[in-house]
């Protein structure tokens, strides 16, 4: 028998070099590539006069060699998608998926911003009023709690069919994608919904889409790293049968993880609509699907268990970076797309690289 | 399955426990399941007392794991009656089962891949720091710790238990899982099938376990082919045939030729005619 103290049988011990380091790190190193890629074009290419992207070594304009100015934008622009992947980031987790967040989008923004009218623009009576004079001026709660709601009960639908009726989530939330674009197009029979209160403007105005996304990033990061919950989504994910049998109620989770993940697609809505300070019933086009490129260019598994929400913010600023880099190297937009299409599929080779070869290790 | 096995091996000379037994924790009594026209059990008739380890042994097709199945809540039986802890139950389902203090590990391992042990060691019952409904906080080092402790308790040897379980070879995951059932003390262990997969020195460290859970007083059945095992750790063997109890024996009485006479249908214990 072999002793009782030691770790390690046969020759087995604890080897650290064979320790790999987190995928969080791979995703960040590919970040740095990404940059010093389009930092090296904007020296190479002859119409960019050797501009940097990040840099801009006159402080004189805001004090730092970088160039805050591009660096905002670039967080800002993935700040709002970015709320939506934080919630499809736990979905995929648990070893479903999310088509419905982009059409949620429009619908919840046209819904909300019905109930953050302002009744008077410029004097004049409100000209996209939907309702009547009772819905005018409300306090900022309302809408807030209108589009928390309807969030919720979207996801507690999407949960209940894949949950309980047991349809594969691609189906359950393909339908829920139509359901909710159509929504979004009888709610005004597609006319723009516009001029919300000031409390309202004030959630997306000027940088506070980054705060909100870095502080439910923060949260659902805690939550995915540090409570219960998250422990048992990843075991879903990783082997659904073993989380049942080791005493997990799989249904009621799956329902909140979808219940969660709508309710942060409706916020980012009231984030995205309080920013344009309107609602139209397009919003959100794509956006499930750039969100889960950004979760899975972060290293999200789409056979569930594995991925992070640290990975997921990574993922969302190589998307960002990426999407404002061809714009500074003067690319076009359908450029844009291919090249992100090309990325989203390298990511997802290497990742698969990465685990095998660590597979392989062992 | 019966020809691999060595017969050669006496009960008699084999260790065996001789601590007085408990009270009864297990009893079924004309325990029948049938899938149709197939009768995969047939009114089975088993006890099993405190501190008792018991192993079920038979071809493949007997009964076995059809039993188990039916004690665990995974199928819903036929006819009969299942007394544990001195109350007729009726599980709905494993989980019931387990509520209820019996723990089973699977021929199919039911561990997360993905996460690490102290994970899987606690899945379903973690530790909680501050209790916050479905978002209460982990206690990651208690849990940490008391995986250390169950893993040296048990002898299990693991070199990184913060690494995830899919990076583990099946003896290792066999023994994370096991060891899960020995960390949390249940009224009844059911093994099926423990070793099957395994190689010489991971067998070696299940049967450990095993003998651990001996020493404690917990009462086991074990689902084995393996003659040598049996022999070495139980106390009785529940030899099935043909979805029939053909023979309840006791270690010290019997050997391995006389267990394999019993498993192929050369002889059939008195009180046990009707399985002939």
């Amino acid at each position: 028998m072999a002793d009782q103290t030691s770790h390690g049988i046969g020759g087995l011990t604890f080897d650290k070099s064979k320790r790999s380091w987190p995928n969080e790190f791979n995703v960040f190193l590919a970040l740095i590539l990404i940059i010093l890629l389009f930092e090296a074009l904007g020296q190479i290419l002859p119409y960019m006069n050797n501009q940097s992207m990040l840099f801009d070594f006159n402080d004189a304009r805001d004090g730092t060699i970088l160039n805050m100015a591009r660096i905002k934008i670039i967080i800002l622009q993935v700040s709002i998608i970015g709320i939506i992947s934080l919630g499809v980031t736990q979905v995929i987790i648990s070893g479903g998926i999310d088509l419905s967040s982009g059409p949620l989008v429009g619908a919840a923004a046209m819904i909300v911003m019905s109930f953050a009218q302002t009744e008077l623009v410029n004097g004049n009576p409100n000209p996209k009023a939907v309702f009547g004079a009772w819905s005018f001026d409300l306090p900022v709660l309302v809408p807030l709690i209108v589009g928390l709601v309807f969030g919720a009960m979207i996801g507690a639908i999407n949960g209940f069919f894949i949950a309980f009726a047991r349809i594969p989530p691609f189906i359950a939330t393909l339908g829920m994608f139509l359901v909710c674009r159509g929504i979004s197009q009888w709610w005004t029979k597609g006319q723009p919904v516009s001029f919300p209160t000031e409390g309202y403007a004030w959630i997306g105005t000027g940088m506070m889409p980054v705060v909100w996304f870095i502080g439910l990033a923060i949260l659902l990061h805690l939550i995915m790293r540090y409570t219960v919950y998250g422990k048992h989504t990843y075991a879903i994910g990783s082997n659904e049968e073993a989380a049942r049998m080791s005493g997990i109620n799989v249904r009621r989770h799956k329902v909140m993880v979808y219940m969660i993940a709508s309710m942060l697609a409706a916020f980012a809505a009231i984030v995205l609509s309080s920013k344009n300070l309107t609602a139209q019933a397009g919003m959100g086009q794509f956006y499930e699907l750039y969100a889960i490129a950004m979760a899975v260019i972060g290293g999200v598994s789409l056979t569930g268990g594995r991925g992070s929400i640290i990975g997921t913010v990574l993922g969302a600023m190589v998307f960002g970076v990426i999407q404002s880099g061809f714009t500074y190297i003067k690319l076009d937009a359908f450029y844009q797309l291919m090249a992100m299409g090309a990325i989203i599929i390298g990511a997802v080779v290497l990742d698969q690289y990465r685990q095998r070869r660590a597979a392989a290790r062992t | 399955m019966a020809s691999d096995m060595q017969t050669n091996i006496s009960g008699q000379e084999a260790p065996h426990s001789s601590a007085p037994l408990g009270e009864i924790i297990l009893e079924t009594k004309d325990l029948t399941k049938h899938y149709g026209g197939v009768h995969a059990l047939e009114g089975a008739n088993f006890t099993l007392r405190k501190g008792e380890h018991v192993a079920i042994m038979g071809d493949n097709g007997a009964g076995k794991s059809t039993f188990v199945r039916q004690i665990t809540g995974v199928e819903e039986r036929t006819r009969g009656e299942i007394i544990f802890d001195g109350k007729p139950v009726h599980f709905a389902g494993p989980l019931e089962a387990r509520n209820a203090g019996i723990e089973t590990v699977f021929q199919t391992l039911a561990l997360a891949d993905q996460l690490d042990v102290p994970d899987n060691l606690f899945l379903g019952r973690e530790i909680i720091k501050w209790k916050l409904g479905p978002f209460s906080i982990l206690d990651y080092k208690a849990m940490r710790q008391r995986t250390l402790d169950a893993l040296e308790k048990t002898g299990v040897k693991i070199p990184n238990i913060r690494g995830s379980i899919e990076r583990m070879s099946g003896g290792q995951r066999q023994c994370v899982a096991i060891a899960r059932t020995a960390t949390f003390h249940s009224k009844l262990t059911i093994m099926d099938e423990p070793t099957a997969a395994l190689g010489v020195q991971e067998t070696a460290q299940v049967e450990n376990i095993i003998r651990t859970l001996k020493e404690a007083g917990e009462p086991l059945i074990l689902v084995s082919h393996n003659m040598r095992q049996v022999m070495d750790l139980v106390d009785r063997i529940v030899v099935f045939r043909r979805g029939r109890i053909c023979a309840d024996l006791k270690k010290e009485e019997t050997n391995g030729e006389d267990v394999v006479a019993y498993i192929t249908g050369a002889k059939t214990q008195a009180g046990y005619e009707d399985a002939a």
